[in-house]
């Protein structure tokens, strides 16, 4: 299913910032979604997925396209407005807690926090075979215009690609002395991304006295950002993040770490 | 589509044909004088050795792995267990390879390897033997011709190639038949992501595999049964893919071969680049394994969508020139036809890139007068989704436009919903809803479209096909006896360096020794019968 939302305040009321989403007029309510039913094309099929519409708050909801998807199936489009209402002042999300820094920031923070290089060690682990994560953070190349992380002279890369086994990628942890290890979790089938993820944290736990062990980071588009705690780790990554972020992080937790 | 429009240099294709015949050679002569375990455990796969011990393990691992212990693997296997075969039932005894396998596993059975009259007769044993093997290949083979000359082949080209991938097989086979319904020419099964690092191949129909279906005999064969079935519905024969990649090429190759799939993913360095696979260990089993599809009739496909998904897709557009020049080498060499050479390219320019349509057009010509009779597979945007759905749609009509306007064989159909879920099944009829479009609206737009005579698409064209030419001088520069090792070690493909002796599965890579015997290797270099 998808939809789409566009938003524009309507009002405002101690605190409380209400908005709709916003169509072609401000405070419309209007959206736009698709889905598949199992059933056949009908009049009938017509009507349930108007009935889904109205139970998800669509009302008054407009059947734009419906389509047979071989015998058994339709697809259906649907706009209309949504009876329900946004809180902004209710929305919990994690704000960056960290200052973005520059590459030379960076480089210049680590020297005087460590007077050595800072040793980042990147894998996505597990089944997981998909590198464009880790190697849009670790690779010179970059993302989004930054360059990656072996671009910084006071940071040393070490990118062990995919399928690394978790005693293999704690071993080599303890072998390269790394300060941070980066996680990348693209495939989510079966949870995958969060079964991983713990398995991985637990195991730095067990192997690292209490407060030693290196920085754990993860990163994957499916991840809640918010889940550090339930996952073990120090932080969790979202789509779209960018080398200088996770540059910015490391050096941030690190002074963090040092003043404890 | 005929002719050709770019105007490319003659001599220059033919120098960049020399150099990667220059850099394959020597590759080949390594893969000709090792053997590794999973080439050996081929060969008993086609003798008939089947299922596996209470843990799952192989037969034909248990087999291996004991004369590997006692005798080592530089003789082949079949000189040993032929010889010991005889030996076990001169006693009185009508065992098979499979019981002698679980007696070997418990230590039951003593190998050597013989000698004199009795390597003679464990040879010719071996050979008969694996020689039935071989016979049920081209078995397979014949009726998929026969299947495909009376059910009907795909309308045209290219074909819709579309991909399924549930973890479980039985999930997996009505949405195979629904995607053939759909318009489907090809259907792909992914595999389980963990599979191209196991050293065995997994028994039966396992039901949980990671973002795929892991492949087993027995799932290749559920799947082909039930595309017979809807083949014979539809009047057109679909075609099953599988991959052959991984640590396991040489076996799974033969599986696919004794269950008639029709293509497999087969190329020659992504296992050593993208797996960290024995650099020597791939090329060994990549060899035995094209032999294999060579035999079998299936058309391999190669990776290099790979080389654009980490490097970038206009900066490295010649590096896939490069590899697809080295797979065709070492395709021809181990016996594959032009026709069965799905040499893979990528849609994966980014889009904000000026002009980024000239250049897929211009790559993708490139490929296709490059290569004029092999059945180029033609791969979707994958880097550049952005989760932007709607975006993403009209980026693969774009993808699928270059399909039609460069004559591609084999089109995978991109996904709007790239990089964000499975594809639903309403993303999948949407796709296919674009492929038909754009082919019945501009299929035949490749008889209008002639790029203007040293224009852009020329120029750049002429412009990759000389920076192919100039990186594979500098591989062949490379010291040492096997340039390529060398490069490979170095870096110079996807920045990944892979030590020759370094790497995943280098444990069972072995020398041949002198007299080293493999019937399967000695059948499959003869002419076919």
């Amino acid at each position: 299913m998808t939809s789409q939302m566009t938003s524009q305040m309507t009002s405002t009321e101690s605190g409380r910032k209400i908005v709709r989403p916003y169509g072609d007029t401000t405070g419309d309510g209007m959206v736009q979604m698709s889905f598949t039913l199992p059933v056949p094309h009908d009049k009938r099929a017509e009507g349930a997925a108007l009935q889904l519409a109205a139970k998800m708050g669509m009302d008054p909801a407009m059947l734009v396209h419906a389509k047979a998807m071989g015998p058994d199936f339709t697809f259906f489009v649907v706009y209309g407005q949504v009876t329900h209402l946004v809180d902004l002042a209710a929305v919990e999300v994690l704000e960056r807690e960290y200052p973005l820094q520059t590459p030379r920031e960076v480089n210049a923070q680590i020297k005087r926090l460590l007077r050595r290089k800072l040793v980042v060690l990147g894998a996505c682990i597990g089944t997981d075979a998909h590198t464009v994560g880790i190697d849009a953070i670790l690779n010179i190349k970059g993302f989004a215009g930054e360059k990656g992380l072996e671009y910084y002279r006071e940071i040393k890369v070490v990118n062990l690609g995919a399928q690394v086994l978790v005693p293999e990628l704690v071993a080599l942890a303890r072998a390269e002395k790394a300060d941070a290890v980066l996680v990348s979790q693209v495939v989510t089938q079966r949870d995958a991304h969060l079964k991983n993820t713990r398995e991985m944290s637990a195991a730095f736990r067990e192997s690292y006295p209490s407060g030693q062990r290196p920085l754990l980071v993860v990163g994957g588009p499916r991840f809640d950002e918010l889940a550090t705690a339930d996952l073990g780790v120090d932080r969790i990554f979202g789509r779209g993040t960018t080398p200088g972020e996770v540059a910015s992080f490391l050096v941030h937790a690190l002074a963090h770490r040092k003043d404890r | 589509m005929t002719g050709a429009k770019l105007d490319l240099d003659r001599a220059t294709v033919r120098r960049a044909r020399t150099l990667a015949r220059r850099a394959g050679r020597p590759i080949v002569a390594l893969a000709t004088s090792h053997t590794t375990v999973s080439v050996e455990r081929a060969v008993l796969r086609m003798a008939g050795v089947v299922g596996a011990d209470p843990d799952g393990i192989p037969w034909v691992n248990r087999l291996v792995d004991a004369v590997s212990e006692e005798v080592g693997i530089e003789h082949g296997v079949a000189l040993p267990v032929w010889d010991a075969l005889r030996q076990f039932n001169g006693r009185g005894k009508q065992a098979d390879l499979t019981e002698l396998a679980q007696k070997a596993s418990t230590g039951g059975v003593r190998f050597r390897v013989p000698d004199g009259r009795e390597a003679d007769r464990a040879r010719a044993a071996a050979r008969r033997q694996v020689g039935r093997g071989i016979a049920v290949i081209d078995r397979r083979r014949r009726e998929r011709e026969s299947l495909v000359r009376r059910i009907g082949d795909a309308p045209r080209q290219p074909w819709i190639y579309l991909i399924v991938a549930t973890g479980d097989i039985y999930e997996d086979i009505p949405q195979a038949q629904a995607a053939a319904r759909a318009g489907a020419d090809v259907v792909a099964v992914i595999r389980s992501t963990g599979q191209s690092l196991l050293d065995y191949v997994p028994e039966g129909a396992p039901r949980a595999g990671y973002a795929g279906t892991y492949a087993t005999q027995e799932n290749f064969r559920l799947m082909r049964a039930a595309l017979d079935d809807v083949s014979r519905e539809l009047g057109r024969y679909v075609r099953l893919t599988n991959y052959a990649s991984g640590l396991c090429m040489p076996e799974i190759a033969t599986l696919a071969g004794l269950e008639r799939l029709d293509m497999m993913l087969n190329d020659s360095m992504y296992g050593i680049l993208f797996r960290d696979i024995n650099p020597i260990r791939t090329f060994v089993d990549q060899r035995f394994s094209r032999q294999v599809h060579a035999r079998a009739g299936i058309i391999i496909n190669t990776g290099e969508d790979n080389y654009l998904t980490t490097a970038d897709a206009v900066d490295e557009a010649h590096t896939v020139t490069v590899s697809q020049l080295l797979n065709e080498y070492f395709a021809k060499e181990a016996g594959l036809q032009d026709w069965q050479l799905g040499l893979g390219h990528a849609f994966e320019i980014n889009p904000d890139v000026p002009d980024s349509f000239r250049l897929e057009l211009a790559h993708a010509m490139l490929a296709r007068e490059l290569f004029p009779k092999a059945p180029l597979k033609w791969m979707p945007p994958t880097k550049h989704m952005t989760g932007d759905v709607f975006r993403g749609y009209l980026l693969d009509g774009f993808f699928n436009l270059v399909g039609a306007m460069t004559g591609q064989g084999i089109l995978l159909v991109g996904m709007m919903t790239e990089a964000v879920v499975t594809p639903f099944l309403s993303d999948r009829d949407l796709a296919l809803q674009n492929v038909r479009y754009v082919l019945d609206a501009a299929g035949n737009l490749h008889e209008d479209f002639h790029p203007r005579p040293g224009g852009f698409i020329q120029t750049r064209a002429h412009r990759v096909l000389d920076e192919a030419v100039e990186l594979l001088e500098r591989i062949t520069d490379e010291p040492g006896d096997a340039a390529l090792l060398s490069a490979i070690a170095d870096g110079t493909f996807g920045l990944m360096k892979r030590p020759p002796d370094k790497g995943k599965g280098y444990d069972g890579v072995v020398r041949q020794a002198a007299g080293y015997y493999n019937p399967a290797t000695d059948i499959l270099e003869e002419p076919a019968p």
